[in-house]
């Protein structure tokens, strides 16, 4: 029991050496994971259908103050993907479309952040999903609670780019090529 | 010269509701039962869009239908029939009116329940009813599925029923229902 309780504390301590390492050059706290979201929506037959990944981690570093300086890098569990439907879960990690064996994560690490105005701002950066990388424009707000800080943004991707759903899903008449995707990072607010 | 109930026969209209709205259910029900075997594939996809758009169709038309047949009073049956006939008649037909409204309605409910709205035809969004829910969807899918066998039985029975009136009673209950066809009691 009290060494259970030992091993718990100190890797309770040193998740949050590690969290306030990652972060420490910045005027936000460490990601709150769970109540961040990376999300997206696909159309199928014009229909929206909603999805999203139970998995990613994410630094960020953002003072508003100074928004050129932010830095944001989020990595996604590929595996963990849930595209709307058990059937579709089992059939995306598949080589056809993500093949998360051979590609278990993709992620995104940004090169520049530039304020738009209006509390709104925009990330530039790399995204590499499968074997396949891009550049990548996302709008964001910044929100500023209480105890936390809430970043929402949403940018398009065109599927084909990155050869996500290959062979008989190549054309676009059933799973368009676009797919919009959504993230909410929830930072603590650093005091 | 147009048909009308009070001459003992189906208006036109009536006619051609009743067989539109059975083209649509063989289809709907034959691809049904097609398709929700079939593998994860774009062809799987598009059968479900094409099921889903013909079963919004099949909803409106029967709603078209009641809406008519609440206007326009069918003709009697004719009086050779036994009472028990005769309640097994209407019995059928209301039945059947029931379900050409319910399955459809199961249908989009389980779709939305399942987390996929419905978009008649791919261009006008139906509202989803219901919020996401496995167990909700799951449940809905087997009402659905058990309303869909429920009416096979009813329309077999339909069938052969009026088969039965034509060939064996040889009345004009099944003829005063088909198109194209001159009723003489119309034509009278």
């Amino acid at each position: 029991m009290i060494r259970t309780t030992a091993v718990a504390l100190a890797s309770l301590i040193f998740a949050g050496a590690t969290a306030s390492g990652t972060a420490s050059a910045a005027e936000v706290g460490p990601v709150q994971i769970d109540q961040s979201r990376v999300a997206f929506v696909s159309k199928q037959m014009g229909v929206p259908i909603d999805g999203e990944f139970r998995k990613f981690s994410a630094q960020l570093s953002f003072d508003p103050a100074k928004p050129e300086a932010g830095r944001a890098r989020i990595d996604i569990d590929m595996a963990s993907i849930d595209a709307g439907s058990a059937e579709a879960n089992e059939e995306v990690v598949g080589k056809n479309w993500f093949n998360a064996r051979q590609f278990p994560t993709a992620g995104f690490v940004s090169t520049g952040v530039r304020p738009l105005g209006g509390g709104k701002f925009e990330v530039a950066g790399t995204l590499t999903i499968r074997d396949k990388t891009r550049e990548v424009l996302a709008p964001f707000t910044m929100t500023a609670q209480a105890a936390s800080v809430q970043f929402d943004g949403s940018f398009v991707i065109n599927r084909a780019d990155f050869g996500i759903g290959q062979g008989v899903w190549a054309d676009f008449d059933t799973v368009a090529n676009e797919v919009q995707i959504n993230f909410k990072l929830v930072a603590a607010a650093k005091k | 010269m147009p048909r009308s109930a009070a001459a003992g026969s189906y208006t036109t209209t009536a006619v051609a509701l009743h067989w539109l709205v059975a083209l649509g259910v063989f289809g709907a029900f034959s691809l049904g039962l097609y398709m929700h075997e079939l593998p994860l594939s774009p062809t799987k996809l598009k059968l479900y869009s094409y099921h889903k758009w013909a079963g919004v169709t099949i909803f409106l038309l029967a709603l078209i239908r009641l809406a008519w047949r609440a206007t326009h009073p069918a003709p009697p049956l004719p009086d050779h029939m036994p009472r028990w006939q005769r309640m097994a008649a209407n019995a059928t037909h209301h039945l059947l009116y029931v379900l050409i409204v319910a399955i459809p309605l199961t249908g989009w409910l389980m779709s939305s329940a399942k987390g996929f709205q419905t978009v008649w035809f791919g261009v006008l969004p139906l509202p989803d009813l219901l919020d996401k829910n496995k167990d909700l969807g799951d449940t809905l899918a087997l009402v659905h599925k058990t309303l869909n066998l429920s009416m096979a039985a009813l329309v077999s029975a339909h069938v052969g029923a009026a088969l039965k009136h034509h060939l064996v009673d040889r009345d004009d209950v099944l003829a005063r229902m088909l198109p194209f066809v001159n009723n003489k009691k119309v034509a009278q």
